[in-house]
């Protein structure tokens, strides 16, 4: 059975999620890179993001008539966000932050203090996350920031498969995994030089 | 059909459909691995499925347009294809669409067709004969960005080459968009480490090495990287590489470099051949 969460999502909805869960999202999914973050922080949000979802995206789209149609819409490096994402979180309050690669340890204690989880979706599967994407509702700041760098705000329908990679409970996959990575490393190591 | 034809439908098939062996490549990874392993190879295969069904791009970094031709050295129409590539560049720039990726390093100035100074880049390898063979290589710039040159002091031999391979592999993590393929570029110089290692990448996964010892250390350094557990996506797993590639060339007694040369699970291929008799084909 598919976990499907729609937005706006409650705090206690997202604390159920632990790192290792796999969900689809529906509602709203605005994306925000590192330009929109540094604008929303300076100058506020141009819509309330409570409970809603934000993606590390700079989509492909184009313009159909009076509609943005998207292309193909994967994730970007979202470790480029932590500059922000602490204090984002706290002032804004969405509950799951879309990217891929991780974020790090004042993410990570923001995703606790507020109740929201670090959500990982595929690198390169830009065309999956496109045909989720139903409709672009809005777009802000885009003759300020470009297409890549504007706010989309998307109307998805069970976008995923979303990853839950850091949860709100101070867990994060890929601090245990690096940790992992090392000790296997050790034996690596051993073994090239036993050779 | 003309050559910038032919060579933009190559481009479009690099950009949308995935060679066979890599699917394969993806498949067998996905069966072997379970939980978020599984889930994301589930989805990248159901992605470049879609792709490939709605002629569409596969990622939406489509890379930068990269060019290896062998020509004859009797063929005689070098010329044409001289000027057919960035041509086909620029028609598949639009029809496809490619996204443009090539800027200006000073101003950022992006002329918006995926060509400029010295881009694409071309590799150009006269071979004896009179027919021609041009691969392409859609390159991402999240791989791209893992590429690493290492100038080995030669006492550290085969085992420090190894350790460097596989310590900087494991480093990148998740960054490259794992499982990836690997080029490994070893001897000849800087320059020559690293193109040998692009080169690397032209060879279709499974095939090894002709000279067995080269194919043992490519067969060593994919088990070495596999163990490390960083898996697809860098979200643990059995399947951080699909796949390692070494060439090599003679080297200086002082010079070991190893050009390492990484690129993402989308490993987009095509290639063009011009036959003796004029004909052309297109395969991936």
């Amino acid at each position: 059975m598919e976990r499907v969460l729609t937005t706006p999502i409650g705090e206690s909805e997202v604390r159920k999620l632990r790192a290792g869960d796999v969900f689809y999202l529906s509602g709203l999914l605005i994306t925000a890179r590192d330009a929109a973050h540094k604008k929303m922080l300076e100058r506020g949000s141009p819509i309330p993001l409570e409970g809603l979802a934000i993606f590390h995206c700079g989509p492909v789209v184009q313009k159909k008539g009076a509609e943005w149609e998207v292309v193909a819409a994967g994730p970007t490096t979202s470790a480029r966000m932590e500059l922000f994402e602490a204090e984002f979180l706290r002032r804004f309050k969405p509950r799951v932050i879309v990217g891929k690669g991780g974020m790090g340890e004042k993410t990570l204690a923001a995703l606790s203090e507020v109740g929201a989880v670090y959500a990982h979706f595929t690198g390169g599967a830009g065309v999956l996350a496109a045909q989720a994407i139903k409709r672009v509702r809005e777009v802000h700041w885009l003759e300020e920031l470009g297409i890549p760098e504007a706010i989309w705000v998307f109307e998805v329908e069970k976008f995923g498969p979303l990853v839950v990679a850091m949860d709100s409970h101070g867990r994060s996959l890929y601090k245990e995994l690096s940790a992992v990575v090392e000790k296997n490393m050790e034996a690596i190591r051993a073994r090239i030089r036993g050779k | 059909m003309g050559l910038v034809e032919t060579l933009a439908e190559a481009l479009a098939r690099a950009a949308t459909i995935l060679p066979e062996d890599v699917v394969q490549a993806l498949r067998e990874a996905r069966d072997r691995e379970e939980g978020p392993a599984r889930v994301q190879l589930e989805a990248i295969l159901k992605n470049v499925e879609m792709a490939k069904a709605g002629k569409l791009p596969i990622c939406q970094d489509t890379g930068t347009p990269t060019f290896f031709v062998r020509f004859g050295l009797d063929f005689p129409r070098l010329d044409e294809i001289f000027s057919a590539i960035p041509e086909a560049v620029r028609k598949a720039t639009k029809n496809v669409p490619l996204r443009p990726n090539t800027v200006h390093p000073f101003t950022g100035k992006n002329p918006g067709d995926n060509t400029g100074r010295y881009i694409p880049a071309v590799t150009w390898e006269p071979v004896p004969g009179n027919s021609v063979e041009i691969h392409i290589l859609p390159k991402g710039g999240g791989s791209e960005n893992c590429c690493a040159l290492k100038m080995l002091p030669p006492g550290v031999g085969l085992r420090g080459i190894k350790e460097a391979v596989v310590e900087h592999i494991v480093s990148c993590g998740g960054l490259p968009c794992p499982p990836t393929v690997v080029g490994v570029g070893i001897g000849g110089g800087a320059d020559l480490a690293l193109k040998l290692g692009k080169i690397a990448l032209l060879r279709p996964l499974k095939e090894r090495h002709p000279e067995p010892e080269v194919a043992a250390l490519e067969a060593e350094l994919e088990e070495l990287i596999n163990a490390s557990g960083v898996g697809p996506m860098g979200l643990g797993g059995k399947t951080t590489v699909l796949a390692v590639h070494v060439e090599y060339a003679h080297r200086h007694p002082a010079s070991l470099p190893v050009g390492i040369v990484v690129q993402c699970w989308a490993h987009r291929r095509a290639s063009v051949r011009i036959h003796p008799d004029g004909s052309v084909t297109v395969s991936q």
